[in-house]
């Protein structure tokens, strides 16, 4: 069994997986049945200014997304922040933690944008002995119409500012939650590191409507024939929160910035995903709300056998794949690869050829007996087919040796060029004067 | 002239040797990794699985079927042999339709359960295939431990107590380890020798000696192991067969099935083993029906199960009973011999119709006779040659004395399966693990 203990910005935990801040983090029952299971740490609920608490709607709070069979592959919701009274919340924090000292307790924070209320938060889970704090600036919805949340996550001069004062007011390590509704998450990540932040997590959820009521005409969740806007998260998200982490963790100017990775964590494998694109641990919510505490045993024995099989380190996974993450413009435009049906797996359904023949390159023939082939003169290797096809592994993507003719272009394959010296770049041919 | 399914008698290469190759290959092939995956995403991942309570080991089947769907059949083999060190045969030998798959949520849903013994297969095959025992053994405690019999309930009980860093000794009385799993279970369950293979990869822990030919009661006493080893587990399996109590039975051609079958599954050329044209097959369990069964397989004529109560009383299950008909065997219920006909040998057996009342078994006074050259009795097997000082209750081990346990078949309560044995085995030897670290 690999090492899985875990050290993210001095917070160590016996695993990478940490539940992050929602209903599975919202109260000492959960957390401690979550550290039963196994998750290495929680960020617990995001806690509120004190006084009277938030309220929730008393109707449905999600709307969902299906694949087949009915697997959850989205999930949106318009719930808020912790509703129930701040002293409760901070003597639970205070007595799980000291009931599970090897695991991360970090707590999630959101308050008004003054200078104040945070001071005032920050003195208030002092003495609660967590591990660190979370600035929860990424909630899309509810929070934001009251001036926090993502409205302050989508001006990077206010992650700053406040990111400076918890800085300033407490001595815990402190992590800034992006939201992904923003053109670039470059400028808030850049601005959390500005302000002093030990490490960035992201995504919080993204504004969504996942379905329209056709009978009441309403977006759903439907409360009394209305419906809001709400945060999408679950393993649809993964896709967008992959390419930020990316993003921040390639930057020059955010480069060794800790980030701990979230957005549709479900398997090891999505958990191996983020750590190789930069994360330095990861946090989940859908999966467990979908599937129960349980689900992070497969995450750790599916991360600690690959790490085996790879004969590799915990931390010497964390970015791994950051190096090889490139603009386009720095791909191998030389690098020629054709489809190739592997005529034994194929099935004969056709949908190769339908996705190619309609709406690509026309590149796949088919015989009268229905045997599908590709034909290298058309194939531009565009891997539409591949995705396409249901028998895994059927068609498969070769590449052509160096010097090969490529049968499309009628050039053999060439050296590494991509597009800043190709000829039809007119970029390339002033730099290369 | 070569001998055919219509030849009269016992004997031999009934049919051609590929035919019998066919007949004997593997009944339910493996799940290749596309229909794994595809028959593992139908699996929900429930809470407090039903599925899980409903196997004796208790295995962690939402977790190991999680583990295949992301690609990580190793660990999922670990999860299943953490609970269940013989997971292999009993993915192909467990009766799921009457255990984790009859639980399975989608059984009540559809209809159609997870495929679950097929998905087992699927990750202790891959797990096998690399050749190294996922287990190690804790630092050894000095303590010493007599198993007798190589059955499933054997060799759990000695892997578990080898693991806690016991050494142990394995007494067996006949040549190969393994018990039924070797000589008992179907030969197209268990194909390639896997019993033989998975006995071998199960001993790879190491701090286990097996002693074959060394039988309890003849070579060796109970009052000794006790006296030589710090505890003692008894696996002995049920080596006594029932009598069919009709007259006759001790003409030629009337066998115990557990015999045929042994030899079934230690004939290294099955062309060379003789089986009867018209087969009569006594009994209702997993015995008659693959005794039946093999026998169709080799290629007798006519095969007949005859059972003496209604088919819902049939301990075989519904789908061993069906498999059964697709073979070819016929099933005929309330039914009960009274006599072996024939000069000398078997020609045929004379049955009444029965009736199950309320007040048991009547025997009708309509009666009826099948022809048969060859006659199997698949009653019921008991417990023979319980060692001395141990009593049995109801045929079998309930009481133990001190410093002796008991498990599988020979022990008393639960069922008389493979994975029961495995459970019982397991089970004892924790405590006996508890027993010898306490104090
Ligand atoms: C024909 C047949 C088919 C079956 N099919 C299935 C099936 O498909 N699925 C299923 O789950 N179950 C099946 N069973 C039942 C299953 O095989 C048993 O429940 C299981 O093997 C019991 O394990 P055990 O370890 O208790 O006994 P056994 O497997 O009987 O092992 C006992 C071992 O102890 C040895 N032994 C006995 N006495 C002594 C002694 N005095 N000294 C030394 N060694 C001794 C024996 O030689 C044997 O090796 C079948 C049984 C039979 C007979
Ligand atoms: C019901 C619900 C409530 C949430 N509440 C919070 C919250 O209070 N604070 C916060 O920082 N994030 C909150 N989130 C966002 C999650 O912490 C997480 O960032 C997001 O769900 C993406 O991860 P996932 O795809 O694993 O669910 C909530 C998510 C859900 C589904
Ligand atoms: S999940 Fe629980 S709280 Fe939510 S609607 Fe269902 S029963 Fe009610
Ligand atoms: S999509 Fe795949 S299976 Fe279907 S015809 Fe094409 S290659 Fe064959
Ligand atoms: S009951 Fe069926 S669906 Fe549920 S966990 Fe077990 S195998 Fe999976």
């Amino acid at each position: 069994m690999a090492d899985l203990t875990s050290n993210f910005i001095g917070i160590k935990s016996p695993n990478p997986f940490w539940l992050a801040s929602a209903p599975p983090t919202d109260k000492q029952y959960n957390v401690e049945r979550a550290f039963e299971a196994g998750w290495g740490g929680v960020v617990w609920k995001t806690l509120g200014a004190e006084g009277p608490p938030i309220v929730n709607v008393s109707g449905p709070r999600y709307g969902a997304i299906w694949g087949a069979d009915r697997r959850l592959l989205g999930l949106n919701n318009i719930e808020l922040i912790t509703d129930r009274p701040l002293e409760v919340n901070l003597r639970e924090i205070k007595e799980v933690k000291r009931k599970w000292r090897d695991r991360a307790l970090v707590i999630s924070l959101m308050v008004p944008c003054e200078e104040d209320y945070w001071k005032a938060i920050l003195k208030a889970i002092e003495d609660t002995e967590a591990d660190g704090v979370e600035l929860n600036f990424g909630c899309p919805h509810g929070m934001a119409e009251r001036g926090m949340g993502s409205a302050v996550g989508q001006v990077p001069e206010y992650i700053e500012m406040v990111t400076r004062w918890v800085k300033q007011y407490s001595r815990m390590p402190c992590i800034v939650k992006l939201t992904p509704n923003v053109t670039s998450i470059l400028p808030p990540a850049m601005a959390a590191n500005r302000g002093g932040a030990d490490a960035v997590s992201l995504i919080n959820t993204i504004k969504s409507i996942t379905n329209v009521d056709l009978d009441n005409f309403s977006p759903f969740p439907m409360i009394d024939g209305k419906g809001s806007h709400g945060g999408y998260c679950g393993p649809a998200v993964k896709p967008i929160a992959l390419n930020m982490v990316g993003e921040i963790a390639r930057h020059e100017e955010t480069r060794g910035l800790p980030i701990s990775g979230i957005g549709g964590v479900t398997t090891w494998r999505d958990a191996a995903e983020f750590l190789a694109m930069g994360a330095g641990n990861v946090q989940v919510c859908t999966a467990a709300m979908t599937y129960g505490f349980k689900v992070v045993q497969e995450m750790i024995t599916g991360l600690s056998q690959y790490l085996d099989e790879k004969q590799m380190r915990l931390d010497q996974l964390v970015g791994r794949a950051v190096p090889n993450f490139v603009e386009w413009q720095h791909l191998n435009l030389n690098y020629v690869t054709k489809a190739q049906i592997n005529q034994e797996e194929c099935i004969k359904c056709g949908r190769c050829y339908a996705a190619c023949e309609d709406t690509s390159h026309q590149a796949i023939a088919m015989s009268p007996e229905r045997v599908f082939s590709v034909k290298d003169e058309d194939c531009v290797a565009c891997n539409l087919c591949v995705n396409v096809c249901p028998v895994e592994n059927c068609i498969t993507m070769v590449p052509m040796a160096k010097g090969a003719l490529d049968p499309r272009t009628g050039r053999p394959v060439g050296d590494f060029a991509d597009w800043t010296t190709h000829p039809n770049n007119p970029m390339a041919v002033q730099a290369a004067e | 002239m070569p001998n055919s399914p219509l030849t009269p008698g016992i004997v031999p290469a009934r049919l051609s040797a590929e035919a019998l190759a066919r007949n004997f290959a593997d009944h339910e092939p493996p799940f290749d990794l596309h229909e794994a995956r595809v028959a593992a995403d139908r699996c929900y991942f429930c809470h407090d699985a039903p599925c899980m309570a409903a196997c004796p080991t208790t295995i962690d089947i939402p977790l190991f079927i999680r583990q295949i769907a992301t690609g990580t059949p190793e660990a999922a083999a670990k999860t299943i042999w953490s609970q269940n060190i013989l997971g292999g045969i009993c993915a192909r030998v467990c009766p799921t339709e009457t255990l984790c798959e009859e639980a399975c949520v989608r059984e009540a849903a559809e209809g159609k359960p997870v495929e679950i013994g097929r998905l087992q297969r699927f990750a202790t095959d891959t797990a096998m295939a690399k050749e190294v025992h996922p287990f190690s053994r804790s630092p050894s405690t000095g303590k010493r431990v007599a198993v007798v019999g190589a059955g499933p309930a054997g060799l759990a009980c000695a892997h578990r107590l080898a693991m806690k860093g016991h050494e142990v000794t394995v007494f067996e009385r006949r040549p190969k380890a393994g018990g039924l799993n070797e000589y008992g279970i179907a030969s197209y369950k268990a194909t390639g020798g896997f019993a033989a293979h998975e006995v071998d990869w199960l001993l790879s822990i190491g701090g286990i000696t097996l002693r074959t030919g060394v039988e309890l009661g003849r070579d060796i006493t109970l009052d000794a192991l006790r006296g030589e080893y710090d505890a003692v587990f008894l696996g002995l399996g049920l080596q006594g067969v029932n009598a069919l109590r009709a007259e006759g039975e001790e003409k030629e051609g009337v066998r115990n099935a557990v015999d045929f079958i042994a030899e079934l599954r230690q004939a290294p050329d099955l062309g060379a083993l003789p089986v009867g044209r018209d087969v009569v097959v006594i009994g209702g369990g997993m015995t008659a029906v693959d005794a039946a069964v093999q026998s169709k397989l080799l290629g007798a004529e006519n095969v007949t199960i005859v059972y003496r109560r209604g088919q819902d009383r049939m301990s075989a299950s519904t789908h061993e009973q069906d498999h059964a008909v697709q073979a070819g065997v016929r099933i005929i219920h309330n039914a009960a011999p009274l006599r072996v006909l024939g000069n000398g040998r078997v020609e045929a057996v004379e049955f009444a119709y029965t009736e199950d009342g309320p007040g048991g078994l009547t025997l009708l006074p309509e009666t009826f006779r099948l022809k048969a050259d060859q006659v199997f009795k698949a009653i019921g097997q008991t417990l023979t040659g319980a060692p001395d000082g141990i009593r049995p209750e109801g045929g079998k081990i309930a009481l133990t004395p001190a410093k002796v346990w008991a498990g599988g078949d020979c022990r008393a309560g639960g069922e008389d399966l493979t994975v029961t044995a495995v459970a019982e085995g397991r089970d004892a030897a924790e405590a006996i693990h508890a027993h010898l670290t306490a104090a």
